[in-house]
């Protein structure tokens, strides 16, 4: 699934264009042959903070018919995409307006898998410290991985580390 | 206008939060309480009865301000948290640090 990640950490390394053009959509919906529904969705986010909220709401508006899963499923994909998404915006692609952040999300008929890749250099996903410790619990920073990975059931990041997939079932 | 601070008798500045406490707007929050705060005032009521969403940025700005507020000999309280929102406090073990009541009226009183 893994869109080719793309990695602009070479210095003069070019950006992946019109990042100043707004939110990008793909929206592809598909009966299953057990009457089922799966849809996949694909967005392209310019590296704007103040962008999170409208993409979540497209997503959500683009899932809604078929999504009727209990609330708690909802809320728990909502937050782990808003934070994946916050996270490649701000710390990914620093909030350079050249990057942009790419969601691909496959809904299925069992699981939600949501994939979130920035234009950066990654970072060590293996050593993030739990910002439930009492040393860092005033940090006003860090605790947006930590979120995702409470609230989804699988996590895995691509080698450098610029990319995440977060898987929620539905079931 | 989601941040919207008003005087309450007894001293307690109230700010009520409509909508979300989130990435885009959490500066506006922060600025608008420390403004208060320089004012000269030291208690402080966060209302989040007609909040929808926090994310991690927003608690993150509260930890900061609540920071602030005590380091200035002040109080801060939280309150009108839903049910989803103080699921997101106990994950992150904040409901620990703050002063949390279910309706402002108890806040109000407990300062």
């Amino acid at each position: 699934m893994a869109d080719g990640a793309r990695n602009a950490c070479d210095a003069g390394a070019g950006s992946s264009g019109a990042m100043s053009a707004p939110l990008f959509a793909e929206f592809a919906r598909r009966e299953t042959a057990e009457g089922g529904l799966e849809a996949e969705l694909r967005l392209r986010i310019p590296s704007d903070v103040n962008l999170v909220d409208e993409a979540i709401e497209l997503v959500t508006r683009h899932l809604e018919a078929a999504f009727v899963d209990r609330h708690i499923i909802r809320f728990n994909l909502r937050v782990a995409l808003a934070e994946a998404v916050a996270n490649a915006i701000l710390y990914g692609n620093g909030e350079d307006p050249a990057k942009g952040v790419g969601v691909h999300i496959l809904f299925g008929r069992n699981a939600v898998e949501m994939e979130v890749t920035d234009e950066g250099c990654g970072f060590d996903f293996r050593h993030v410290p739990d910002p439930t410790l009492p040393a860092n619990r005033m940090r006003p920073y860090g605790r947006g991985l930590f979120l995702i990975r409470q609230l989804v059931d699988e996590v895995r990041f691509n080698e450098a580390g610029n990319s995440i997939r977060m898987v929620v079932r539905r079931t | 206008m989601a941040f919207i601070a008003r005087q309450h008798p007894g001293g307690v500045v109230v700010v009520e939060v409509d909508g979300q406490l989130i990435v885009g707007n959490r500066q506006e929050l922060k600025q608008k309480v420390l403004d208060a705060l320089e004012a000269g005032n030291k208690k402080f009521l966060i209302d989040f009865t007609k909040t929808g969403y926090i994310d991690s940025s927003g608690l993150g700005v509260l930890v900061s301000l609540s920071k602030k507020i005590r380091d200035e000999g002040g109080d801060l309280r939280l309150a009108g948290l839903n049910d989803d929102l103080k699921t997101l406090f106990e994950l992150t073990k904040l409901d620990t640090l703050f002063a949390i009541t279910d309706t402002p009226a108890e806040a109000l009183a407990a300062f």
